[in-house]
């Protein structure tokens, strides 16, 4: 029979990596407290395992620290396994104690042990366990045999007795009291002394009428309030976790060692942080256009040639004219470009990035900005949340949930699509090679790199509008955790997110990008009046795509690119070209001449550059939007937005562009 | 004193939360209580907030709400 074992910990205590490790899933892990924010199941053996959200808690103050407790409480879990941080024990213990209350069968698992011998921290794992009354082992995730170690402890444990629950001891009053209880609670499903505990402190949770009253009854005595007895709780558990810690715990391993203090001179120190910052972005950008002009090239022509055989091949087997059209000009056509221009971008920087959230970097990001987001009235964290949106959108609008306030989370959900995503990029990179930079060149990346502070300035401007009308409110307190520097597993890190990340986008591609291009297609076959379809709608939308400095073709565009951004560039040469194939544009240069040829301008390509970090989100977006905030007229704001600040900006430039002739 | 007034590289005990609400559980829960021990490591590079030393952890706390946690500052013991 299958046992279902729950992981639980802090935050940013290594659970994910250990749970991949055990089940041979591929969870994203990554440097910092919040990354993990959905449960997540898988087989090991003869257990299902099942990775919490960190909480630091089992008394609930936030949704994760719900749902890890209401799971352990009711998840049907039959063991916990508590992973802690070797280096900060201290606080580790703390919910370590809370599940000793909770659950007869935990298994503490100290991970990070080399990490904490670096920076000068001992644990005695044997003075642990006997400390705590409970099975403790030592790991380090990241290896191999931790496995097989982690999966005999767990047998042991199962073949061990359930241990009865234990609780630190609590000040005289509360003892006194949770004595008349737990005779009461002995026939309840939930552990007798925890029920009687939160029923003490005035939570409701199912229990016999009886006890309920006494509880009642034993509270009015006591004469607590809730943040009395918390408190008392809370430190009672401190205290007795600062006394294991003492015994087992060698060095604290404060202010980290000397690499992690010279990595925070330059990341976080006073004049050096920013500019830092600001050249690591340039870098990363520059190897990203520089790397993916290659292989972009290569893939381009690969794909022509491949193309062109296809050609002949269907020539040669006298296939009818509509079929070569919509699967060769059609689909292949539209595959073809978002595999050479799209992909390669995509698969260096999105790589390069996760390097950048292993090693701990992001979270020394939120503390830089914390003052300027501040003052738009949110706070550092949302910087976080838009770095995801980088990679994805919908996955930074989930990653909000990191932020505890509920009107700066929404600040961050609204304004997260204002940051492009992997998506936008390579059109961005494409558009900025052909008219403004070599392709490749430092000054592509530069320009890119423009783009994006512009979108950044933009996230500030559109959170400060905001937080001064929809969403004005206090400040939620803010408390942010840096993790120490971690060096990232390179190579393989580099290779999974690479494999990851170029299946996503193939898998993408094939999904919407070739059924779109073969609709297209036809669309562009269906004669009405005088002309097809597309032409005519582009032509009906033409007046007004001139007054923003686009034309009817590129809003078309990304009307119909609402599924997947990647695929706004396809359709757009689909409209261009329409009734004629597009197997031809498969490189940057002939993409260059197309545009050219349709009338493009400096100014028309600075239009679609803005219009392309600012406009509507993707449906999935929009969809994790309503998701998240429970509203539709929230997604329909995120989308608003957006492009009501991108046809503004779209405008004015136009308008100078006309003036400057 | 109070734990905003505290310096870059200096120590001090927590005497008092003046917190209340969600603020004054979390802290609770990530160690920092009456009796904790911690070090002020260094300033946002815009001032604000700053990063603290607590339970082996670091933590970043914006002013504004380390002005309401009291705190004894401690001599540099050396160990």
């Amino acid at each position: 029979m299958e046992r279902i074992v729950a992981l639980a910990g802090n935050p940013n205590v290594g659970k994910s990596t250990l749970f991949n490790q055990l089940t041979g899933l591929r969870q994203h892990t990554g440097n910092w407290a919040g990354k993990t924010v959905e449960t997540a199941r898988g087989r090991c053996g003869d257990y299902l395992l099942t990775d919490l959200p960190g909480c630091c808690s089992l008394l609930p103050r936030s949704e994760e620290e719900r749902v890890a407790r209401d799971f352990l409480l009711r998840g049907g879990a039959e063991a916990v396994i508590l992973v802690c941080d070797a280096g900060r024990l201290r606080r580790d213990l703390n919910l370590a104690l809370q599940c000793r209350e909770l659950c007869p069968r935990v298994l503490v698992c100290v991970n990070l042990l080399d990490e904490a011998e670096r920076r000068g921290v001992r644990v005695d794992c044997g003075k642990l366990s006997e400390e705590l009354g409970l099975p403790v082992i030592g790991i380090v995730a990241r290896r191999r045999e931790s496995r097989t170690r982690l999966l005999s402890a767990l047998d042991s444990l199962f073949a061990e007795a359930p241990r009865s629950p234990r609780s630190p001891p609590y000040p005289t009053e509360l003892e006194a009291a949770l004595s008349h209880l737990e005779p009461l609670a002995a026939g309840e499903a939930l552990p007798g002394r925890f029920l009687c505990l939160r029923l003490l402190a005035g939570e409701t949770l199912p229990a016999s009428a009886a006890l309920r009253e006494a509880a009642a009854r034993e509270r009015a005595a006591l004469g607590w309030n809730e943040e009395l007895l918390e408190d008392a709780v809370t430190s009672a558990l401190l205290r007795e976790a600062e006394r294991i810690a003492r015994a087992a715990v060698r060095g604290t391993g404060e202010g980290g060692s000397a690499r992690d203090r010279l990595l925070d001179c330059l990341l976080t120190g006073r004049l050096l942080a920013l500019p830092a910052l600001l050249l690591l972005l340039l870098g990363l950008l520059y190897l990203t256009v520089r790397g993916a002009n290659l292989p972009s090239a290569w893939l381009g022509e690969g794909l022509a040639a491949l193309g062109a055989l296809l050609r002949r091949g269907f020539a040669a087997l006298d296939a009818p004219g509509w079929l070569t059209g919509l699967l060769l000009d059609g689909a292949y056509g539209s595959l073809s470009l978002v595999v050479s221009v799209m992909l390669p971008p995509m698969a260096i920087f999105f790589p390069l990035f996760t390097l950048l959230e292993d090693a701990g970097v992001l979270p020394r990001v939120a503390y830089d900005l914390d003052r300027p987001f501040r003052g738009c009235g949110s706070c550092g964290k949302q910087s976080l949340c838009m770095m995801m949106g980088l990679g994805c959108n919908a996955v930074g609008v989930t990653g909000c949930r990191i932020i505890e306030g509920r009107r700066e989370r929404l600040l961050a959900v609204l304004t997260n699509a204002l940051t492009p995503c992997n998506g936008r990029f390579p059109l961005l990179i494409a558009l900025l090679s052909l008219f403004f930079a070599p392709a490749g060149s430092l000054g592509a990346a530069g320009l890119l790199c423009l783009v994006l502070l512009g979108s950044l300035g933009m996230s500030f401007a559109a959170t400060w509008l905001l937080s001064r009308s929809l969403l004005r409110g206090e400040a939620a307190p803010f408390v942010l955790e840096l993790p120490p520097y971690r060096r990232p597993q390179v190579g393989k890190l580099l290779l999974r997110s690479l494999l990851d990340r170029t299946a996503r986008v193939l898998g993408r591609a094939e999904a919407v990008a070739a059924p779109a291009g073969a609709l297209l297609w036809l669309l562009g076959q269906v004669e009405i009046g005088n002309g097809s379809l597309l032409t005519v709608c582009a032509g009906a939308l033409n007046p007004l795509g001139r007054f923003f400095g686009l034309d009817g073709a590129i809003l078309l565009a990304f009307l119909l690119g609402l599924p997947a951004n990647e695929t706004v560039l396809p359709i757009l040469l689909g409209i261009y070209t329409a009734g004629g194939g597009l197997t031809e544009a498969g490189s940057l240069a002939q993409l260059g001449a197309v545009l050219t040829q349709q009338g493009w301008t400096g100014t028309t390509a600075l239009c679609v550059v803005i219009f392309t970090v600012l406009h509507w989100p993707c449906s999935t977006t929009l969809l994790t939007v309503k998701k998240e905030t429970g509203q539709w007229r929230w997604a329909a704001l995120a989308a608003a937005l957006p492009t009501a600040l991108g046809l503004g900006l779209c405008a004015v430039v136009a308008a100078i562009g006309r003036i400057i002739g | 004193m109070r734990l905003s007034e505290l310096r870059p590289g200096e120590r001090a005990r927590v005497r008092a939360l003046k917190l209340e609400g969600p603020l004054r559980r979390r802290l609770r829960d990530l160690g920092l209580v009456e009796g904790a021990e911690l070090r002020c490591l260094g300033r946002s590079p815009l001032g604000d907030p700053s990063a603290y030393a607590l339970c082996g952890a670091v933590l970043a706390l914006r002013r504004a709400d380390c002005s309401r946690i009291e705190v004894e500052a401690e001599e540099w013991s050396g160990s």
